[in-house]
């Protein structure tokens, strides 16, 4: 079994998607890790999702892309004003970056994209501009258990974007990425809103937020407790470094 | 159908390529050409063979299928971010599991005997047997394995719970039927032990296969019952039918936690 050959093409954009959040709740069990969010993640906007541990960052992109289940009266979530309960087939627009580059240890990174692109309807185009970035062609046949850390990371930031996706959503992104890497990384980032993706990332690094975030959503114990601009929440925390205004939020919320 | 497809020959690869899978398959065509070449005749090496099948084949199903999903967590969220149908994922994790592990025993078993029913042909119909039951006993096995694994959250206690099934299906349920055959040893038991054999694969397997072998007398008044109703076609046909749906039930048991799950 050989993998479909990879051609770059044309890459035209889909169009960046808005997220809209009405009402989200989610509990496992006695533990309300979403106390019923409402926000919008503009399209052709990238926003951070901020805030500490536990505070419900992860279940929240994860409801987004339907790992996490959200019950019937729960809250809605729209892509574009549609709600996205149930179906499958609004993932053609998402592209997904999870914290942990696991992928099967046999395969090669080659057969890993097939799969992925099998995944998707025939002739979707292809972006294939992080492999040349990364130089990762030579490193494609070889299977996942040869591959460090940092390469299996940079595959994974490739089948976030593979498909041009109207949302891609990066958890934690960087994380294991080397400074080069994490640079060219940033870059597609910045790059994304102009081609039609929106972008929504987690990170603890508030540096990189500041670097590639025009909003930001600030989670507490499952609850927004912002949602704005970089610079509107500096004002409103009347502090000019980002660290020094989320600290001041997260004493404010306690 | 075509996501199910991409998922199953991924996972085929995958697993075939193990190191895990292709010692299994190593250590059962050694222990087959070993009993082969010591143990006598074919019929002889099979019979010895049957335990191998009883008690390896479900171990392995069970262990290497709970271990492996526990691996492949991070892999299976990245597939459900794509857009494909959590069935289409979860029965590629079956399929790609259950098939090589099949494949291992056929060419681990299978494969030595085949040349043994040249010289003797008599060797044949406990060979298939022995291959179906096996067969059976894989996808059972690996159901629980899929079944555990979606269930219990925490690997350790995952694994725990796997080898716990294995150990009930294999040594545990036996004791109890064991203490309920002396217990009441007045009474007649041979209706009750029938529909407690029914409902451990393992068991059914045995019996299957000591019937095929002819050696039900061994197994006195309760082996000329069980001779009764597997001796025919039909009976062979309802046991294995038994044991199908033993691999349906916690397939389909797994098969709606994993539609349910958070991961």
């Amino acid at each position: 079994m050989t993998a479909p050959p990879m051609a770059a093409g044309p890459v035209p954009a889909s169009g960046a998607a808005e997220v809209r959040i009405e009402g989200l709740r989610k509990r496992y069990g006695r533990l309300e890790v979403l106390r019923g969010l409402d926000f919008t993640v503009g399209a052709g906007r990238v926003t951070a999702i901020v805030g500490p541990n536990a505070a419900g960052k992860s279940t929240l992109i994860k409801s987004i892309i339907g790992l996490v289940r959200i019950p019937t009266g729960q809250g809605r979530i729209l892509l574009d004003g549609v709600p996205i309960d149930g179906g499958v087939r609004y993932r053609e627009r998402i592209g997904y970056m999870p914290q942990a580059a696991r992928f099967p240890d046999q395969l090669t990174a080659r057969e890993v994209l097939a799969l992925v692109r099998g995944l998707r309807p025939a002739g979707t185009p292809v972006d294939l501009e992080l492999i040349e970035r990364f130089d990762l062609e030579p490193m494609l046949d070889r299977p996942i258990r040869t591959l460090s850390g940092g390469t299996r990371q940079k595959l994974n930031a490739v089948v976030a974007f593979l498909f041009r996706p109207a949302l891609v959503i990066l958890d934690e992104p960087t994380a294991g990425l080397d400074p080069i890497a994490s640079g060219i990384f940033k870059d597609k980032v910045l790059a994304a809103p102009r081609l039609g993706t929106t972008v929504l990332l987690t990170s603890h690094i508030l540096s990189e937020i500041e670097e590639l975030a025009d909003d930001i959503v600030f989670l507490v114990d499952g609850r927004v407790i912002f949602q704005g601009s970089i610079p509107s929440l500096l004002e409103r925390a009347q502090a000019t470094r980002l660290e020094k205004a989320v600290a001041t939020l997260m004493a404010g919320s306690r | 159908m075509t996501s199910f497809r991409r998922v199953l020959s991924s996972q085929l690869r995958n697993v075939i390529r193990s190191r895990w899978m292709v010692g299994h398959a190593l250590l059962l065509l050694a222990v087959t050409i070993l009993l082969l070449r010591f143990g006598g005749s074919g019929e002889r090496a099979l019979l010895s063979l049957v335990n191998l099948v009883l008690l390896l084949v479900p171990l392995v199903s069970v262990v290497f299928g709970t271990l492996y999903v526990y691996n492949a967590r991070e892999f299976i969220e990245l597939l459900l971010a794509q857009p494909v149908g959590r069935g289409s994922v979860y029965l590629g994790l079956f399929g790609g599991l259950a098939l090589p592990q099949t494949v291992a025993l056929w060419i681990g078993v299978g494969g030595p005997l085949v040349l043994q029913t040249v010289a003797e042909p008599a060797v044949v119909r406990p060979l298939v047997m022995l291959l179906a039951v096996g067969t059976c006993l894989t996808l059972v096995f690996t159901a629980f394995a899929l079944c555990v694994a979606v269930l219990v959250e925490e690997r350790a206690r995952g694994f725990g719970a796997a080898l716990l099934v294995w150990l009930g299906c294999t040594v545990v349920y036996d004791g109890l039927i064991l203490l309920l055959l002396t217990t009441f040893r007045d009474y007649p038991l041979e209706t009750p032990v029938l529909i407690l054999t029914f409902l451990n694969p393992v068991d059914l397997a045995r019996v299957v296969l000591l019937l095929t072998f002819d050696v039900a007398l061994l197994m006195g008044y309760t082996g000329s019952v069980f001779s009764d109703l597997f001796g025919g076609g039909l009976g062979i046909v309802i046991a294995f039918g038994t044991l199908l749906v033993c691999a349906a039930i916690p397939l389909a048991a797994g098969f709606r936690w994993f539609g349910r799950k958070d991961f």
